[in-house]
């Protein structure tokens, strides 16, 4: 028997299906196999996407100024928390367990927080895509937007795709090869500055910025932009479009989360086929023959950034970054013809528009009404428990061995191990009181009482302190084997106070 | 040959492997070149990792690999950087008084720290993983004291043990009154119950409390005191509380006046580092029950 490689695929039309049959034609043409008519591989097509001007470009470039200014820039921002902490607006200071977020700080065990912002992101990105399909994949996606950045560069060293595609065809020269030196030097830049800026958001970047820059930061940091540099440099120069195509599970999830009404950047077959000629158009209808707008230009497949042809109807590989839309307008417009042929809409309203009805868009349907109601919920849940919560707590690990002593007078005595969290950034003074037993004396383990007779527990800016204390019950009632008591810890500047339940065991 | 089975998938152009599930059939599509490249690697990698680590087991050994790793002896390595981890801590702590443990806060937190784990790996066996304490075996956490419950008696008795054998060692047996013939049997019963009484436990109906008594002050009363309050330098149990190193019912406590008691606490001195013993001693006085 021959080894076989497999891939599952249902016997029914997929939105895939137009690429996977032109990999394979891709690969019957370069392939070779020793003993089966199927090749190991399929061989990639090089992609040279045309520059285009538009609507959606100038979007496409705005989010990406933006977002990479956050991303390169956010570490930079100070945010003044006073001595005891660190003054960086972001920072995930993992010696010390914290994450600081401008105003706010989280424990480790508030990771809680992050769980609703997972929750949070994936709504938001149901959403996006029930209102208008892979809006994530074609602006925002940090894949997308860096493949942007080194198509803006490659563009700029090598040429736009007509240039580039001719040098690259032609015998190399000395300066076809200087212009990819350049250009793979110009990637490496990015990616470098990508894996130095990932490492500030761990450590104080003014002083990691200067320890790098002087060999004298920890070897880890360099490892990391190292890993990033590589990964970077790979995913957005060389890998590409592949990336969406092979690797990403996200395509396939959100097939199945849209539905007929989600606008999809769309060709308009209605209107478009069948394609002619300008001068073809013009005799065809001056016989009363049907013609349609495309000019077969071709243009909305060069400036595709993944090779998709849109007109093939929806693509696994098509992002939806809306390219195309701007290099049909722009075809459009010159030929004195109307905008849109390739636009945002369904293919519910291609077809309304054959049968001659109204076009129709739904955007409140129960999915996008249900979308947007888990996200003001879990929005609203993570902003009253953020705004309401305590910045002090108290948690009590009774003694499991033995669970009550004896005293030698009879009375009873249990054990604790309290732990009480200040999450201020200053020291606080607490009194920790206990409820529940007519007549106690609580003993602290190691910490005298104060000249003025009260047991103060004092706790370091932003910390914990555990303390062992030994209640006992001097009641001559005859102890029962469990009673309810209650612990409460009292700031004593601001009276802010918490509170835990415990038991106080005796023989049962 | 399998190529007879091949068939064309009408939908996508694609060939199928030729069998068919419930109606499924399953495309033949070739995988991406990366992937194939990455399979490659792993192989080329695998090699590498046969030459640097231990990898072929051989008829005593294996093969050693040429960094030179090994899991146990990275185990040793670990533990020689934690204590120099320690180091300073432990020379801290082997220098400090154990008042001065007690009194500073961190020194505390280190000894209890350290003493948890030499409670746990040495004491639990007998004393209780909470040192708890059993029938025999004092529970440590009372009030209540053979030795001495200050930080002083509580190290004495970790370093010297009792009855065993260290010349500064706790030592005092109970004698076996009964068995070496000294008590007669119903004065053992009374003086059972005379002991119970001293706690104000019940005795039994119709005992001759006078005649116990008297055996207790012929008797006991050396080691236990007149009024039975005990004697720390013998290890003689106080008999007017409420805490019984054995038991308070007459039986358990006829079975000591007739065989005598005599338990063996180990001398941990010679055992246990300096350092150990020092935070077993604060542990220890930590539980709840340690007197100032």
């Amino acid at each position: 028997m021959t080894a076989q490689v497999r891939t599952m695929s249902i016997a029914q039309p997929t939105p895939g299906a137009p690429a996977l049959a032109h990999l394979v034609a891709e690969a019957e043409v370069g392939g070779t196999s020793p003993d089966d008519d199927i090749p190991l591989y399929a061989p990639r097509r090089k992609i040279y996407p045309q520059s285009v001007h538009g609507t959606f470009r100038n979007i496409k470039w705005a989010v990406l100024v933006v977002t990479l200014a956050i991303y390169y820039l956010l570490p930079f921002v100070r945010w003044d928390r006073g001595p005891n902490a660190p003054s960086q607006a972001v920072l995930i200071d993992f010696s010390n367990r914290r994450f600081y977020f401008f105003f706010i700080e989280i424990w480790p065990q508030e990771v809680y927080y992050l769980t609703g912002l997972l929750i949070l992101a994936a709504i938001i990105l149901f959403l996006m895509n029930a209102v208008a399909g892979r809006i994530w994949c074609g602006y925002l996606c940090p894949q997308t937007v860096w493949t942007d950045l080194f198509f803006a560069i490659e563009r700029l060293v090598e040429g736009d795709r007509r240039e580039h595609m001719q040098r690259d065809a032609r015998k190399w020269t000395a300066g076809t090869y200087a212009r990819k030196g350049i250009k793979h030097f110009l990637w490496l830049i990015v990616a470098w500055w990508t894996g130095g800026a990932w490492v500030l958001y761990f450590a104080d970047a003014p002083t990691l910025v200067k320890e790098l820059a002087t060999g004298e930061a920890p070897f880890v940091a360099y490892v990391w932009i190292g890993i990033l540099t590589f990964t970077t440099y790979s995913l957005a120069g060389h890998m590409r479009e592949q990336v969406c195509l092979y690797m990403c599970p996200w395509p396939r999830i959100q097939a199945a989360l849209t539905d007929e009404y989600a606008l999809n950047v769309t060709y308009r077959y209605d209107r478009g086929e069948p394609r002619c000629s300008v001068k073809k158009a013009e005799q065809l209808r001056a016989r009363g023959e049907p013609a349609g707008d495309c000019v077969d230009c071709l243009q909305c497949v060069h400036v595709c950034p993944t090779g998709v042809d849109i007109r093939g109807g929806a693509d696994l590989g098509c992002i939806q970054c809306g390219l195309c839309i701007d290099a049909c307008d722009a075809i459009m417009s010159k030929l004195g013809r109307p905008t849109g042929l390739i636009a945002y809409d369904t293919d519910l309203n291609i077809k309304r528009r054959i049968e001659g009805k109204p076009v129709f868009y739904k955007f409140l349907r129960m999915r996008t009404v249900l979308y947007a109601a888990i996200i003001a919920v879990v929005g609203g849940v993570m902003l009253y428990t953020l705004a309401t919560r305590d910045t002090e707590g108290i948690t009590v690990i009774h003694d499991r061995n033995p669970m009550y002593v004896r005293l030698s007078d009879g009375a009873m005595r249990n054990g604790y191990t309290i732990r009480i969290v200040n999450k201020r950034l200053k020291y606080r003074d607490f009194i920790v009181t206990i409820l529940g037993l007519p007549s106690t004396l609580v003993d602290f383990v190691g910490l005298p009482p104060r000249a003025d007779g009260r047991q103060l527990v004092t706790v370091g800016p932003d910390q914990t302190k555990e303390v062992r204390i030994v209640v006992t019950d001097y009641s001559n009632t005859p102890p029962a084997p469990s009673t309810s008591i209650l612990f409460r810890l009292i700031d004593i500047d601001t009276g802010e106070t918490a509170e835990v339940r415990d038991h106080f065991f005796g023989p049962s | 040959m399998a190529d007879q089975n091949k068939e064309i998938d009408a939908l996508s152009g694609m060939p199928t492997t030729g069998h068919e599930w419930d109606g499924l059939r399953e495309l033949n599509i070739p995988l991406p070149r990366w992937w194939l490249w990455l399979f490659y690697i792993t192989i080329v990698w695998s090699i590498g990792y046969w030459i640097v680590y231990p990898t072929w087991p051989l008829l005593t050994n294996s093969t050693q690999g040429v960094f030179g790793y090994h899991t146990r002896s990275a185990v040793v390595e670990d533990l020689e950087a934690l204590k120099q981890q320690r180091g300073a801590m432990v020379e801290k702590l082997a220098a400090a008084s154990l008042s001065s443990i007690v009194a500073d806060p961190q020194l505390l937190d280190f000894a209890r720290a350290q003493g948890r784990v030499a409670f746990a790996d040495n004491c639990a066996p007998c004393h209780g993983a909470g040192g708890g304490g059993a029938k025999g075996y004092p529970n440590l956490n009372d009030d209540d004291w053979l030795w001495g419950g200050k930080l002083t008696d509580i190290e004495q008795t970790i370093r010297h043990g009792a009855r065993a054998g260290d010349d500064k060692g706790r030592s005092g047996t109970m004698p076996a009154f009964g068995r070496d013939n000294i008590l007669k049997p119903n004065e053992i019963s009374a003086v059972a119950d005379y002991a119970r009484s001293l706690s104000g436990l019940p005795v039994e109906p119709g005992t001759d409390l006078a005649l116990g008594k008297k055996v207790f002050a012929d008797n006991c009363a050396l080691c236990h005191g007149p009024q039975g309050k005990g004697n720390r330098e013998m290890g003689a149990p106080n008999l007017t509380d409420k805490i019984w190193l054995y038991a308070s019912d007459k039986q358990t406590i006829m079975q000591g006046i007739q065989n005598g008691r005599g338990a063996v606490m180990p001398a941990w001195g010679g055992r246990l580092s300096e350092p150990i013993i020092k935070a077993l001693t604060v542990y220890v006085h930590t539980f709840g029950g340690g007197e100032k």
